[in-house]
């Protein structure tokens, strides 16, 4: 089943993508059919199946310092940094 | 020329006070090296697991709690999907159709508002400011912006924050001011947040637009940033409106845009306009299960819920019989409250206690932090006066030794050989003395003048060395005189 509810245009522009014309129509179709197959989920019959409410037991942290990286290891994958820090193009606001 | 109003709305950013990060273990510090309280979860890197920090989400139900939400018994995390260099994971772990608290308002007070409007008949101190909703989402990274790059520090990175969003209930720049004022005072009260704005533990955004009075619709509204004081946000505030006006009255349109705030020049700029809505595409955070806050947390939450500010000031009013004044001011600190509550202790006269602590204490330029005096002696001091060991202006004279030197008012009085007399026998002899010398001053009183006896008192006092109980001084001499 195709779904028509999905603009890849749009998509792409949200994600910063720069798509041919070929790649999108290509994703057009791909996107769709992944959709259409999730939406077979919608046929199944679940009347007799409770509604998930939220789990019994929540999984949680206390509150407890941990380990950070050494600065090293984690400045180690940064291109460019300086007084510790990772140095990226200007960002303007 | 039309009469308009203005419709006011804040969003109000709060760094939770706890060890460690949202999502993961780092440390949750202001400052510290760049780049050293971080790891692979808050630096976003592919494949690690986020867990919910226990304490963050307490302190998040006891906001609420305090600021008379509804908690929500489920809610769950969201993806806000944008791409920007503070957000390595190129998405916002927040909470988008699930809050944890909705509704609540915050109550102002008196107080709470800018002191040269605390006068004002026009104001409504008690007004109530309605919430939206209170949601818990991670902090970004803090990014410093040099000539041509941007430098990224990803230690505020993950920091729990809250996001408390207003109604539209806000009417004047006043209110804006008493609103945060008040806000800040519960969060410290709760011991959830520090709320430094200085520090950007507490930050905000202002959303005003303004309408002809009497109208319903709303205006264009308009969105300031870089909000870094209280007094910032009513000072942009006054001068939005003021522009927003001009330009209404002048026909030309708001448009919906972004506006900063410039506290040196004390004008808004525009940032940018709001073209088309953000899309956020937000959708549950697959890794993270959602929240049954009704297993322990909210009752946990519940058993923390300090005395909150109205409560405090009824409750000194009623146990200290302070004046309705002195209570505000008391409470609203609850260190000042609760110093005030050991300095009362053991006085006889409570109110005497209030007013060396908020008048004399505070005229020193001491704060309330850093007080260096026993508690004890506060009582002390105020029950030699109100014994009459000591008058009040003998008070005065050991106030700032008993600040200075954290000595004992009784040890004090001795040092300076202070101590009221308060023998008859010795004011009486004092007393005769005073009218055999000054019988000018007896002859006016006899002949109606009843002020004369001020003079006498005068003469009593110096004779006294100013040791004299100058009320017994008073009685003794009006007797003889009348006599």
């Amino acid at each position: 089943m195709a779904s028509p509810d999905i603009d890849v245009r749009y998509v792409a522009d949200l994600a910063r993508l720069n798509l041919s014309d070929a790649e999108a129509a290509t994703f057009q179709k791909q996107l769709s059919d992944i959709l259409g197959y999730v939406a077979q989920l919608e046929k199944v019959d679940v009347s007799s199946v409770a509604a998930f409410s939220g789990p019994v037991v929540n999984n949680l942290r206390p509150d407890v310092l941990g380990e950070s990286l050494p600065v090293e290891v984690a400045l180690s994958n940064a291109p460019q940094q300086e007084n510790n820090l990772i140095v990226v193009p200007k960002m303007i606001e | 020329m039309a009469e308009y109003e203005a419709v006011i709305g804040l969003e109000v950013h709060v760094q939770l006070k706890t060890n460690t990060k949202m999502f993961c273990s780092c440390k949750n510090e202001f400052g510290g090296a760049p780049n050293s309280h971080v790891c692979p979860v808050c630096l976003g890197m592919p494949g690690v697991l986020p867990t919910p920090n226990e304490e963050a989400i307490i302190k998040t139900i006891l906001t609420g709690e305090m600021l008379e939400c509804q908690i929500a018994p489920r809610c769950k995390f969201d993806r806000k999907n944008y791409f920007y260099p503070d957000m390595p994971k190129n998405y916002q772990i927040s909470q988008y159709d699930e809050p944890l608290c909705a509704n609540g308002a915050v109550t102002l007070n008196l107080l709470a508002f800018p002191k040269d409007v605390q006068n004002d008949p026009k104001v409504n101190f008690d007004k109530k400011i309605r919430l939206e909703r209170i949601h818990l989402e991670e902090d970004v990274a803090k990014s410093f912006h040099y000539d041509g790059a941007s430098g990224i520090d990803f230690n505020r990175a993950g920091t729990p924050l809250m996001e408390i969003v207003s109604k539209a209930d806000i009417a004047t720049p006043e209110e804006a001011f008493a609103y945060l004022t008040a806000l800040k005072q519960i969060l410290i009260y709760g011991g959830v947040s520090d709320a430094d704005m200085e520090k950007g533990q507490m930050r905000c955004d202002v959303n005003v637009s303004i309408r002809p009075k009497g109208q319903k619709e709303y205006g264009t509204k308009v969105e300031i940033k870089n909000l870094n004081s209280i007094s910032a946000v009513r000072k942009s505030l006054h001068y939005e409106i003021l522009r927003q006006t001009a330009d209404v009255e002048a026909g030309v349109p708001i448009i919906q845009q972004t506006r900063r705030w410039d506290d040196g020049r004390g004008e808004t700029f525009m940032m940018r306009t709001k073209e088309k809505a953000h899309d956020y595409r937000y959708f549950p955070d697959p890794d993270l299960l959602p929240l049954n806050t009704e297993e322990g947390l909210h009752q946990t939450a519940k058993s923390r819920l300090p005395e909150l500010p109205a409560a405090k000031k009824s409750r000194l009013v009623a146990d200290y019989a302070v004046t309705e004044y002195q209570a505000s001011v008391l409470a609203s600190e609850v260190a000042l409250a609760n110093y005030f509550e050991k300095a009362a202790a053991n006085a006889k006269n409570k109110s005497a206690v209030a007013n060396f602590l908020l008048n004399d204490y505070f005229a020193t330029g001491g704060d309330i932090e850093n007080i260096p005096v026993n508690p004890e002696f506060f009582s002390e001091l105020s029950n030699l006066v109100e014994e009459g060991k000591i008058n009040t202006k003998q008070a005065k004279e050991v106030f700032p030794k008993m600040v200075a030197e954290n000595k004992a008012p009784s040890v004090l009085v001795k040092e300076l050989g202070l101590s009221q007399i308060t023998d008859t026998a010795a004011l009486e002899a004092l007393c005769d003395q005073a009218i055999a010398a000054n019988p000018r001053s007896v002859a006016d009183f006899k002949a109606g003048k009843t002020n004369a006896v001020n003079a006498l008192k005068g003469q009593v006092m110096k004779l006294s060395k100013g040791q004299a109980n100058p009320q017994v001084v008073g009685d003794i001499l009006l007797k003889k005189l009348s006599a």
